[in-house]
């Protein structure tokens, strides 16, 4: 299907008239002495797919549980629809939950899982049949209505427990690590079928998981957090090729971090990282006071290795290939630079790998470009 | 069976077994001896069986047992799951620890002491004594064997089953009633048959509860017994022996086959 060419760009979060379907206004939650969210701010607009990344223990459940209604705020306010929610309990709310273990009921069948909340909703009974029906085919799961949740396989489980919450037609699904409990391959499939589940229902969706690749394949948002903080929210490609901190660019895919001191050099830096060695050419959008320290932070995939040296780079480093990592479809090479720092850079495996002319131990050079790199301060 | 069943299991389990069911087996044989002496054997007979239905003291007693057994094992379920729950559920409040200990003090409190001190509350509140004093002692202390079985089970509980009945739109009630419920029912059953086998075979606790015009089963053959074993007494014993032995293997095979069924089911649907 071709595309308009003037298809306008999702992007709520740039528009300062679009009001958020969810707002946490300076939200704090504590357990006992351990502080999970730290006075959080943070807005989620109309079907948005959020996701919530980080490691466990970060707060990123405890966030969504606040959502649910299992959880209450220490201080601050949730707003949903402009309504702060605390007051309310998880039975009134307009979200709906679907659970890492999905917790489908073990004595209903299929039929009666997903009619579980329809029938204590305000939807006329003889309608009932007719939304669970629709759910059933949302999910491909017609032929299995009469099955109890112990006679279906693990994928089908799933997909029971989102048809569950979404049946309600709720303003806002929380998809508690959702995938977690899938094989690799039915994981990638399943996320597919859930972006175009939220894009057919039009549903804000927040997804809460430590996969940082699941992350990145479903959400139109991501937010990065560790210790109850945000650090941060922003798209997929932002977040990857612009990431503001350190943690977050470790966190998100392969890096390569250098350390160093940055000086200004015309309207570039210029990065002493090694005694005799060239400084690394680099942009910033920040403005760096001379001498500061800072991190150089590159990933693999835009560092180049030839075994001659390149002309016309604005970065080159000299190095010897101290490890390779074959990977099928990609090669990763650990290369030792000067004072023994190592830095990785992955190729394209266009060729066979008999013809590849770079092995162990060969002296290589590595080479970027002044901007592929991101200079953090912190 | 292979070579590993030596000499010494051999024993070991014969002499288990002898143990265990040779003073039933001989009370069983000498409930269809024609002799009104215990221990002559004196020809087969069943006419003990037919005095037994016209002995209206025994049947008597009998009513009283079971309408206790039902009563109290009722009462103790509906207690002891309700304890259990708020033991598993409610997180840590102040005096959890106290009580879950006291909850389980009943388990080891020798009987005795246990009926004399219900005996003493009857009697310091000015309460006949009758069935409603056996149903309400009975049920103090079998409900803390229901409160064991059925918290047993809530431990392993997924709790995000509850959280989702509520997400769902279920009130507390509702979710409790509708999912938590009927997924530990086979542990609040269990729980309620335990509590009337308790009930039903108890001596001690029934004779400092009992008033005159109650006395239980175990109370009326344990007061015959002492002016004389009757051959009565081994009829209706061997009678009491058919009843358990059938309700428990009823009841294990109806759990086997449900779990059997439900592993096959689930191979079938990891197969699928």
């Amino acid at each position: 299907m071709a595309q308009p060419a003037n298809r306008p760009v999702f992007a709520p979060w740039n528009d300062p008239a679009e009001k958020p379907l969810i707002r946490f206004q300076n939200v704090t939650k504590k357990f006992g002495e351990f502080v999970a969210i730290d006075d959080l701010t943070l807005d989620i607009f109309r079907r948005e797919f959020f996701a919530l990344l980080g490691p466990s223990g970060c707060g990123k459940t405890t966030l969504m549980r606040m959502l649910a209604g299992f959880e209450a705020p220490t201080s601050g306010t949730i707003l949903l629809d402009g309504v702060d929610i605390a007051p309310i309990p998880p039975n009134k709310r307009a979200t709906n939950m679907m659970f890492q273990s999905y917790a489908l009921f073990p004595h209903l069948t299929v039929w009666d899982n997903i009619a579980f909340g329809l029938k204590r909703s305000d939807m006329p009974k003889d309608r009932i049949p007719a939304r669970v029906e629709e759910m059933l085919r949302l999910v491909r799961l017609e032929k299995f209505a009469k099955r109890k949740p112990h006679q279906i396989s693990g994928g089908q489980r799933q997909r029971v427990a989102l048809a569950r919450s979404l049946a309600k037609a709720p303003k806002l699904l929380l998809l508690d690590e959702p995938l977690g409990a899938l094989d690799k391959k039915l994981r990638q499939d399943t996320q597919f079928e859930l972006m175009d589940i939220q894009e057919k229902t039009g549903t804000t969706f927040v997804i809460v998981t430590h996969d940082q690749e699941e992350a990145m394949t479903v959400a139109s948002r991501v937010a990065v957090m560790d210790h109850g903080k945000m650090i941060q929210v922003d798209t997929p490609d932002r977040i990857y090729e612009s990431p503001n901190s350190v943690y977050v660019a470790d966190f998100i895919g392969d890096v390569n971090i250098v350390e160093g001191a940055a000086r200004p050099n015309g309207d570039k830096y210029a990065i002493a990282w090694a005694e005799g060695q060239p400084e690394i050419a680099a942009t910033s959008a920040d403005t760096i006071a001379p001498g500061t320290k800072v991190h150089f932070a590159i990933r693999p995939e835009k560092v180049a290795i030839a075994s001659e040296r390149p002309e016309g780079r604005a970065n080159v480093i000299e190095g010897t290939v101290s490890d390779i990592a074959y990977l099928g479809n990609i090669s990763t090479y650990k290369v030792e630079v000067a004072g023994g720092r190592m830095i990785k850079a992955q190729v394209a495996n266009e060729r066979r790998l008999a013809r590849r002319d770079i092995t162990w131990d060969d002296k290589v050079w590595l080479s970027f470009t002044d901007t592929a790199g991101i200079v953090l301060q912190q | 069976m292979n070579r590993r069943f030596s000499w010494f299991n051999a024993t070991s389990l014969t002499l288990g077994f002898v143990f265990l069911y040779l003073p039933m087996i001989i009370l069983i044989i000498f409930s269809f001896n024609s002799s009104k002496l215990v221990t002559v054997w004196a020809g087969f007979s069943t006419k003990w069986y037919g005095e037994l239905l016209g002995n209206k003291a025994f049947l008597d007693a009998a009513w009283v047992t079971l309408k206790v057994a039902v009563l109290s094992s009722t009462l103790a379920t509906v207690l002891g799951t309700m304890a259990a729950y708020v033991l598993v559920r409610a997180g840590r409040f102040a005096g959890r620890t106290l009580f879950s200990g006291m909850i389980y003090a009943p388990l080891v409190m020798p009987e005795v002491i246990t009926g004399l001190a219900m005996l003493l509350l009857f009697i310091s509140i000015g309460m006949d004594r009758g069935v409603s004093t056996i149903v309400l002692a009975h049920t103090t202390f079998t409900m803390c064997y229901v409160s064991v079985v059925v918290s047993s089970r809530l431990v392993t509980f997924d709790k995000s089953l509850e959280e989702a009945a509520l997400d769902l739109g279920c009130t507390p009630f509702d979710a409790f009633r509708s999912v938590t419920l009927p997924i530990i029912a086979p542990a609040v059953i269990s729980g309620w048959l335990l509590a009337f086998t308790l009930s039903l075979d108890d001596l001690v606790i029934a004779s400092f509860a009992a008033g005159p015009s109650s006395t239980t089963l175990p109370m009326k053959i344990f007061s015959s017994v002492r002016l004389g074993v009757s051959p009565e007494i081994n009829a209706l014993s061997t009678l009491m022996i058919g009843i358990v032995t059938v309700g428990v293997i009823t009841a294990s095979l109806v759990s086997k086959r449900s779990i059997a069924r439900q592993r096959a089911e689930e191979q079938a649907a990891a197969r699928a």
